[in-house]
């Protein structure tokens, strides 16, 4: 069996909360061994290795566990010019994301066995990376009658969501919350009261105002979190909340967490590094769902994330093309791509000191990949060796000409950022290196 | 004189002494307009094209007449009617244009922005005859001439605006323009029609009438559209008329020389009694209308000599 030595590597333990230098020794497709390093022992592992052993010298960067990133959605089926499993898993690998977990908003809908066996495939035989999909809660998302939950979870569904839909109809929710809870099938839902936010294009507040934007209160994500949370306590299902990104959502996150509920919580890495007048003069790059918050939520929540209270954060990738977005802004479509940014836009999150590295790790690989039960996000032996290697101060600006999505529409367009992925790892064998 | 843009956008972009060099400019042609000779040729040789995207009578005319007035080629284009019903995109009908060579575009929109991103793609002056709830600058400037001249000044004024606040560009932009001008903005209407955060925006909020209106120099009134009458934001018609409605009685809080103002279309007996709008000592409805030509020709005018500058 041949092996790879990594050595001079920051390695980041996102379980064990720690960065510490060291060496990693990686062989049939998983972690072999950890170890530490010291300068007294750091020629020791230059000449040990054995013959057959490859020796990556990772000059002193950082290498971590591959992002496992819940909520990427790629345009198969239905709208493959915007993005195709091929381009999603390309610009994945440039990301530093080893696992895609895919949504079923897609046209169709994949609401049935066969809609997830086609795109299982695809991913099998175009995406450099691990894919695993997500199937729709309710039939055509449209919130009325469950999936074939069961044969969903044999075809290998790993998590059931209707996305961006809320189903408004409380005892189709419950019924298909207490049927998933019986196979032990993770509901994934998005916090949002439905009805108070229709139509809404920005959060409620001066910035609106000012632009005449249709505005939604963020108390409308409480609301839908609070009628969420009742629901898992009537039912007992396994929850995840895609998105929270308002600071009067967390204490009632809190207090379900406290009560026992079966709930996690996830973010997005824009509403965590953007806010409200980002959006400027119409800029519809910036047009996000739900909308981007004030300055005061995209900080409360960046406190839950440093604190646990929030476990995920995703890149919520959404590509859009041209034509979807070169709109008036109330009627441009909704999303950015971040697959390719996802990495050096958190970067801003451990550079202004809002969050320690391995921390901010743990809600990108560890959290995710435990709460869907997959054995990756770990840096431990006889975890799978998807690793990313990265330059966390690399600046750069950002050109959105060259992201390998078939979409561009990246709110980060121009952006000096910090933070380059130099190589990506599957099971140990090298799927992306910087050039 | 100074007035740098290439568009009129909306008066957020403007400063206080750039309003000032369109309303003197407007001065002008309030002159011309009244004389026997309502012809000049600041315009002639150059393409205007009206694009209105939502329906509007009066709006469209006072443009059209102000661009005829000063000798440009104008051309009404209704587009609610057109190609957007044929599926072109906004950027797409730009992009025609552009190939017409026009000089001055005045755009009329139902989403808020959208002029803004017109604006972006043409290769001439583009004037903003309201964005959806955003901004209707034109219609802030000649409120702006009305009172300057009905009140010898447009500083340190206390002004309400009443109604409709939250879906109304007239009040966005008025509120802007007047708070540039460093005039006290009073905002009177039912909590429902109010944007959310607007007390940030440096105006008092009221949602009684005679509290509000008391010791004001002006009273501008919105129109209240008739779609959000029943039930969705106001319970009645006849309720809101009853709280919001400008009658003698609720003017009266208001000082004895107080003029009122109104954008039009009124529907009256809903937001405004009918003897109040027809009084000649207060009401300077019709003058507004009057002005709106004049500052539209002030606004083209601008807008075409920097078109020249920087096309020479």
């Amino acid at each position: 069996m041949t092996t790879t030595l990594f050595i001079n590597a920051k390695i980041i333990d996102p379980e064990a909360g720690t960065e510490a230098l060291g060496a990693l020794r990686v062989g049939g497709g998983v972690i072999k061994e950890v170890l530490t390093q010291t300068p007294e022992n750091a020629e020791m592992f230059r000449t040990r290795n054995k013959s057959s052993e490859t020796v990556v010298d990772c000059g002193g960067k950082y290498l971590a566990p591959g992002i496992v990133d819940i909520g990427v959605k790629v345009c198969e089926p239905g709208e493959r010019h915007k993005e195709s499993y091929r381009t999603a898993g390309l610009a994945a690998a440039a990301g530093g994301v080893t696992t895609m977990i895919t949504r079923p908003d897609t046209a169709p809908a994949i609401d049935n066995p066969e809609a997830l066996e086609f795109v299982i495939r695809r991913a099998r035989e175009t995406a450099p990376v691990r894919v695993h999909a997500m199937a729709a809660l309710t039939k055509g998302r449209m919130g009325r009658e469950m999936t074939e939950i069961g044969f969903l979870m044999d075809a290998g569904a790993i998590a059931f969501t209707d996305c961006d839909a809320v189903v408004t109809d409380t005892k189709v929710l419950s019924r298909a919350l207490t049927y998933a809870r019986s196979l032990g099938a993770l509901v994934i839902a998005h916090p949002q009261e439905p009805i108070l936010s229709a139509g809404a294009a920005a959060t409620s507040g001066k910035f609106a105002s000012l632009r005449g934007l249709p505005a939604v209160s963020p108390m409308a994500e409480r609301m839908g979190l609070d009628r969420d949370i009742a629901m898992i306590e009537m039912t007992g299902a396994r929850y995840h909340a895609d998105q929270i990104t308002t600071a009067r959502a967390l204490p009632a996150l809190e207090r379900a967490k406290a009560n026992g509920l079966d709930i996690t919580a996830g973010t997005s890495i824009h509403h965590l590094t953007l806010n409200a007048l980002d959006v400027a003069d119409y800029r519809t790059f910036f047009k996000l769902k739900p909308p981007l918050r004030d300055e005061d939520d995209r900080f409360a929540v960046g406190e839950a994330v440093a604190s646990g209270l929030i476990d995920v954060i995703s890149s919520m990738h959404t590509p859009q093309d041209e034509e979807s977005k070169r709109l008036p802004f109330e009627e441009a479509a909704s999303g950015a791509v971040a697959l390719e940014t996802f990495l050096p836009a958190a970067m801003r999150l451990v550079h202004s000191g809002a969050i320690e590295l391995p921390l901010l790790w743990r809600a990108m690989s560890y959290n995710p990949a435990r709460r869907l039960g997959l054995p990756s996000g770990r840096m431990r032996v006889g975890a799978p060796a998807d690793l990313v290697l990265f330059d966390a101060h690399a600046p750069f600006v950002m050109d959105r000409a060259k992201l390998r999505s078939k979409s561009r529409n990246t709110p980060f367009d121009g952006a000096r950022m910090q933070g380059k992925v130099l190589a990506t790892y599957l099971n140990g064998e090298k799927i992306f290196e910087a050039s | 004189m100074t007035f740098a843009h290439r568009h009129l956008l909306g008066i957020e972009q403007l400063r206080p002494d750039e309003i000032t060099t369109i309303l003197d400019l407007a001065e002008d042609y309030v002159t011309l307009n009244r004389g026997p000779n309502k012809h000049s040729d600041v315009l002639a040789g150059l393409t205007q094209i009206n694009m209105f995207f939502e329906n509007s009578t009066r709006t469209q005319a006072s443009f059209e007449l102000a661009g005829k007035r000063l000798g440009a080629d104008v051309m009404n284009m209704a587009m609610q009617a057109s190609s957007v019903k044929k599926g072109e995109t906004l950027i797409d009908t730009a992009l025609t244009l552009n190939a017409m060579h026009p000089d001055l575009l005045v755009v009329r929109h139902p989403h808020s922005g959208a002029v803004d991103l017109l604006a972006q793609k043409v290769n001439c002056a583009v004037l903003n005859a309201g964005d959806g709830r955003h901004e209707h600058p034109t219609q802030a400037l000649l409120d702006a001439l009305t009172i300057r001249r009905a009140k010898g000044r447009l500083h340190r004024l206390s002004i309400a605006i009443c109604g409709d606040i939250a879906h109304s560009r007239v009040a966005r932009s008025n509120i802007i323009l007047l708070g540039k001008m460093e005039n006290r903005i009073k905002l009177i209407g039912p909590p429902t029609l109010m944007p959310s955060e607007i007390e940030h925006f440096g105006v008092e909020v009221y949602d009684d009438m005679k509290e509000g209106l008391e010791d004001v120099d002006v009273v501008m009134m919105l129109r209240l559209q008739k779609e959000r009458m029943d039930g969705g934001f106001i319970p009645s018609e006849r309720e809101y008329y009853h709280r919001f409605g400008l009658d003698a009685e609720k003017l009266g809080h208001a000082k004895d020389d107080a003029i009122v103002m109104h954008p039009g279309p009124m529907n009256r007996g809903v937001e405004i009694d009918g003897d109040i709008a027809d009084d000649i000592n207060r009401s300077v409805i019709q003058e507004q209308v009057e002005m709106g030509v004049a500052v539209r020709m002030a606004a083209m005018d601008l807008l075409a000599r920097n078109l020249k500058a920087g096309r020479a």
